[in-house]
């Protein structure tokens, strides 16, 4: 998963690890990698999930490829699996034309806007994600955003991670 | 006037550690006259002796932790301030104090000098300043004056000293003296405030070294170093401390006196007075 | 978030920088003195949110040098202590891992290996300080190290460090790498009566009968400063009584002791992970995070019908000589795989009896677990 700093990258890294870990009684291991400014630099989140115990944390040929920025695009879209699922956020992502996989494009910038902060964006993806693969059950995703968001703001969050859903299932292209 | 008695006791034995003597020090040196007034100043402060703690570092000034009969910890050259840092912060009832000399606080620990004093550590900081590097023969340190010759400074020393009176007050420390070991009345009460000071209190002991600096800068031999330090010693409380600089010159004044005496909120206050909001709300 | 149990009982997903440091709390440690560095500082983070609540100390120094020199202070009057620092700032506390041996202060240090040498790679991992955690302090001295390979093991050894530590009086180090310290995944805390730890031997004898450094025992009982003991530590050659001894019998008589705490411990302190290791014609030698690595490629060389075997260092200090050799006598070559250029491949080699063959990276990564396996076809033809 890849984006910009600020973005919400880390935290979506963090909640559907903790969504597998905790409550999908199941492995996962989260790394993260930054480029060197403090803010707005590019961020990036390598999420390992597996039933077994995982040995080896490093990923280097995801099954599912996230991005919000076209900056994540660029720099990581090569290591996608020819099989693999990739998520885009629809207003800031421009895949190249060679770009083949199988994709989702979701305005989830725009949702989340119209929820009415634009930081839950990074939820409202995580409904699309967990739509659209297996990664983690959709339970155990609803309860580690409620952990892991700030008091007050759960409602907004479970609704982010709704419309993620729906957006997913509309076939948002 | 009375005939003079050799007796086998001292006045300190209560606090020094008899079997350790004779002690390392040269003939002459001042060591001897700072230490004396600091187990003068321990036996009348109200913490009991068990209580207090002496922490040294590496130099002539370092051994005094093995002559003083109470918890004592010689650790490695300029570290005392940050070992006693951990001491303190871990057991805040003990009476903590740094015995120190030139090389060791200021010019290898000059930074942990400047950093303790800014955080406003409770720690008493006995600072003997000879001007040079004693034990390893006489080089120049943070504290010698322009000009000065040392074993290192043959043409005189190119640098500029250490005006360590008004160093300590500009990192914030609340209580700064400076005595010579002439005065040991007045040193030994500096002693006694800097225990009672919660906070990082500083006093300057300027002390003779006849070896490893008197003789090579035209005193002829201790002596002559402490009639200088007679001479031209000015007690000047209210002094102001950017002309307390140190020329070693004979002529040039010395200046002495208690020059800061402060209320300043210690590390611990500030951190008690923060934590205090934290520990309410928890669980 | 807040909370001011010592023991956090229960399931989290946490980064092993978090996970070291609940350990150290959970064994018991009540005061860190550190310097911030990457990729360790979230130890400090930890430390400063967690010590105060539960009623411990966290001060950040200016430096790496004062940081550990305020851990031997904390201990000297009591504490359980730590610091945490990378490459660079473990540099730094070389001067003082020598003067808590020679004050026999317990401490524990938290090393999380970056690239080096120099600045190096400050955000990305190596196993390159081995031999410094060994032999960075001048003189002769022994210390204890831990080489945790999952966040777990961040957990398990700081508790394991802090009873070495305290059982020994002596540093002990915690030799993590920036993979597992930043790695965020599942960490289980046990509860807190199932946590053993340990403390410092003290006296019991008057102040008059206390000895310091009493050579009748291999690991003196300590003094706390303030308890009436009125003791005396110098970092000089000391004798028995804690005064300066500064000559040859000073020494004969106090630094071969200082070795032989551990040496003499060696077989109680030694920690080794063996798999496959029964039958095994060639056997891998690794730790820290090449553990993953290396187990991914055992089990896919047996596949390929290489009888490979794996002998982790749980402890590369002190070095498992008995493991090793044992090993060695069975199988046909070593590979030694490590995240640097030859450290631990050199107390093998002089352990073994067969061959030994060492696969390095400079730092940056780690392995994959085929270039491992690649390294175990090349070893056995």
């Amino acid at each position: 998963m890849a984006g910009f700093g600020g973005q919400g990258i880390i935290t979506a890294g963090k909640i559907l690890g903790r969504a597998a870990v905790l409550y999908d009684q199941g492995s996962a291991v989260l790394t993260e990698d930054y480029g060197p400014e403090k803010m707005g630099g590019w961020s990036k989140a390598d999420l390992v999930i597996s039933e077994k115990e995982i040995r080896y944390p490093i990923v280097d040929k995801p099954d599912v490829f996230l991005a919000m920025a076209q900056d994540g695009f660029d720099r990581f879209h090569e290591t996608l699996r020819p099989d693999g699922r990739a998520l885009f956020e629809k207003g800031l992502v421009h895949p190249t034309r060679e770009w083949k996989r199988k994709t989702s494009f979701i305005p989830a910038l725009k949702a989340a806007e119209e929820l009415g902060r634009k930081v839950v964006a990074n939820i409202v993806m995580i409904g699309a994600l967990v739509e659209l693969t297996d990664v983690v059950t959709r339970e155990a995703a609803q309860k580690a955003i409620l952990d892991s968001v700030p008091k007050g703001t759960e409602q907004l969050n479970e609704e982010a991670f709704r419309k993620g859903g729906e957006l997913a299932r509309g076939g948002a292209s | 006037m009375n005939a003079a008695t050799i007796t086998d006791r001292h006045p300190g034995d209560v606090l020094l550690r008899r079997e350790r003597f004779p002690h390392i020090w040269c003939p002459g040196c001042g060591l001897g006259n700072a230490l004396r007034c600091y187990v003068e100043a321990m036996k009348v402060s109200d913490t009991p002796l068990d209580k207090h703690v002496v922490v040294s570092g590496i130099g002539c000034s370092g051994r005094v932790a093995g002559y003083v009969n109470i918890d004592s910890y010689h650790t490695t050259h300029g570290r005392p301030i940050p070992f006693a840092t951990g001491l303190k912060l871990m057991k805040p009832e003990l009476e903590v104090t740094v015995f120190s000399g030139d090389g060791d606080l200021i010019t290898i620990g000059g930074n942990h000098f400047i950093h303790t004093a800014r955080r406003n550590l409770d720690l008493n900081i006995l600072f003997v300043n000879n001007f040079n590097y004693g034990m390893t023969g006489g080089q120049f340190g943070a504290t010698t004056p322009y000009a000065a010759r040392t074993t290192t400074t043959p043409y005189g020393n190119f640098e500029q000293a250490f005006n360590m009176p008004l160093l300590a007050a500009a990192c914030g420390a609340p209580f700064v003296a400076r005595w010579t070991t002439l005065h040991v009345r007045q040193l030994k009460e500096a002693i006694q405030r800097a225990f009672e000071v919660e906070g990082f209190a500083f006093v300057e002991i300027i002390s003779p070294c006849p070896i490893g600096f008197g003789r090579k800068n035209r005193f002829a031999d201790a002596m002559d170093e402490m009639t200088h330090f007679r001479e031209g010693a000015v007690v000047d409380h209210d002094a102001d401390l950017r002309e307390v600089g140190i020329t070693m010159r004979r002529g040039d004044p010395i200046v002495v006196g208690n020059f800061v005496d402060v209320e300043r909120p210690s590390y611990d206050v500030g951190k008690r007075k923060l934590l205090q909001k934290v520990r309410e709300g928890l669980p | 978030m807040l909370d001011s149990r010592p023991v956090l009982t229960g399931e989290h997903f946490v980064k092993g920088d978090v996970a070291v440091m609940e350990g150290a709390i959970a064994a018991g440690c009540r005061f860190y003195a550190g310097y911030p560095i990457t990729p360790s500082s979230e130890i400090a983070e930890r430390a400063s949110q967690r010590l105060p609540l539960v009623g411990g100390e966290y001060i950040q120094m200016e430096d790496e040098i004062g940081s550990l020199a305020a851990v031997i202070g904390a201990s000297c009057g009591g504490a359980k202590a730590m610091t945490a620092t990378s490459g660079p700032g473990l540099s730094l506390m070389m001067e003082h891992i020598g003067l808590a041996s020679m004050l026999e202060t317990p401490c524990v240090i938290v090393d999380v290996q970056r690239g080096g040498p120099s600045t190096g790679l400050p955000t990305l991992t190596s196993q390159g300080d081995m031999m410094q955690a060994r032999w960075g302090s001048h003189g002769d001295y022994e210390i204890v190290a831990y080489a945790p390979s999952t966040v777990q093991e961040m957990f398990d050894f700081a508790i394991k460090a802090f009873n070495a530590a305290e059982t020994y009086r002596i540093p002990v180090l915690v030799m993590a790498d920036q993979i597992i310290a930043q790695m965020t995944t599942k960490l289980v805390i046990p509860p807190e009566e199932e946590i053993e730890t340990v403390y410092r031997p003290i006296p019991d004898v008057p102040a008059e009968e206390y000895l310091p450094f009493d050579s009748s025992y291999l690991v003196p009982p300590m003094a706390l400063a303030g308890t009436g003991y009125r003791l005396h530590m110098t970092g000089l050659t000391h004798s028995d009584a804690g005064y300066p001894e500064t000559n040859v019998p000073g020494q004969e008589a106090l630094v071969p002791r200082l070795v032989r705490k551990i040496r003499e411990n060696e077989e109680k302190i030694v920690e080794v992970e063996e798999r496959l290791v029964d039958d095994a014609e060639v056997g891998l030698v690794i730790y820290g995070s090449t553990a993953g690595p290396g187990w991914e490629a055992v089990q896919a060389a047996r596949k390929e019908g290489i009888k490979a075997g794996m002998l982790r260092l749980v402890t590369p200090w002190p070095f498992p000589r008995t493991p090793v050799r044992r090993l060695s006598e069975q199988v046909d070559a070593i590979l030694v795989a490590e995240v640097n250029m030859g450290q631990m491949v050199h107390p093998v080699t002089e352990q073994a009896e067969c061959p030994v063959h060492h696969l390095g990276l400079p730092g940056g990564r780690i392995f994959h677990p085929n270039e491992i396996l690649r390294g175990l076809r090349k070893v056995v033809t």
